[in-house]
């Protein structure tokens, strides 16, 4: 589903579903480019609605506390636009356009993710 | 026309996150611990959403090389690779990446959206050095 997503939106619309960059354009993007990227994001948090009329939303479990949040969030959210991307740019669309630059990303994400948990919940955490 | 499609390609976007799991940082943090009791499902939602959208993105260049907006920079590059590890940092720690997160929006709980107010301030004090920077 998230695949068919991914390349339907770049069919249909010639855009690339990366997240981040859907999301930080809007920050910058000129008029009459951030309509789409509007309508992208209320479907994706569209369909928690939706999903919780078939069946119960499943739980989430945040393990970080308020101000590891903050933390993380400003580190995504530098770290992708300095990267240019996130698990969807790089990790879904990148790699399935076959672009090299996407798979070093996503080697170098997936591996600083590795390593922070580990640190954190076997080396801090014991 | 592309706004219903965009509306569209989120919401099944979303319910794919929601269906497979990955909406919920415990999963997410299950798979980036290797050392702990290990959960590859992400990989594997990931592999199938690659190889779901290769044909899409194969079909899409033939299509129309004009259409589909591609990133402009092929280089593999410092900044590339530094971004990409201070993001996966931020994906240890939190267990959310920009796509999930906002799924979560919708789940009524404000955690997500402490991070997603951090992500777009950390996206915004990019976007003020570079100003500054090609300004300078």
């Amino acid at each position: 589903m998230i695949g068919a997503a991914a390349g339907l939106l770049g069919l249909l619309t010639g855009r690339v579903a990366g997240i981040s960059a859907i999301v930080g354009g809007l920050l910058t993007s000129r008029r009459g480019d951030s309509a789409w990227r509007v309508a992208f994001i209320a479907g994706l948090i569209g369909s928690t609605l939706i999903y919780a009329r078939i069946r119960p939303l499943p739980n989430i479990t945040l393990d970080a506390g308020n101000g590891a949040m903050v933390i993380a969030g400003l580190l995504v959210g530098i770290g992708t636009a300095y990267g240019g991307g996130c698990t969807s740019g790089h990790g879904v669309c990148g790699i399935a356009r076959l672009s090299m630059r996407s798979m070093a990303a996503t080697v170098a994400f997936m591996a600083a993710g590795f390593a922070t948990v580990y640190l954190l919940r076997h080396v801090r955490g014991g | 026309m592309n706004l219903i499609a965009s509306l569209l390609c989120g919401l099944l976007f979303g319910a794919g996150l929601l269906v497979s799991g990955m909406a919920d940082p415990a999963k997410v943090l299950g798979f980036l611990d290797l050392a702990g009791r290990w959960d590859p499902s992400l990989m594997l939602v990931m592999a199938a959403a690659v190889l779901t959208a290769l044909p899409a993105f194969a079909l899409a260049r033939r299509r129309s090389q004009a259409i589909l907006e591609l990133p402009a920079s092929r280089r593999i590059d410092a900044r590339l690779i530094v971004g990409s590890l201070i993001f996966g940092v931020g994906w240890g720690i939190a267990g959310f990446c920009p796509g999930p997160a906002i799924v979560s929006l919708g789940m009524g709980q404000w955690q997500p959206v402490l991070f997603v107010a951090a992500m777009l301030i950390g996206r915004a004090a990019y976007e003020v050095v570079e100003h500054l920077r090609q300004a300078s």
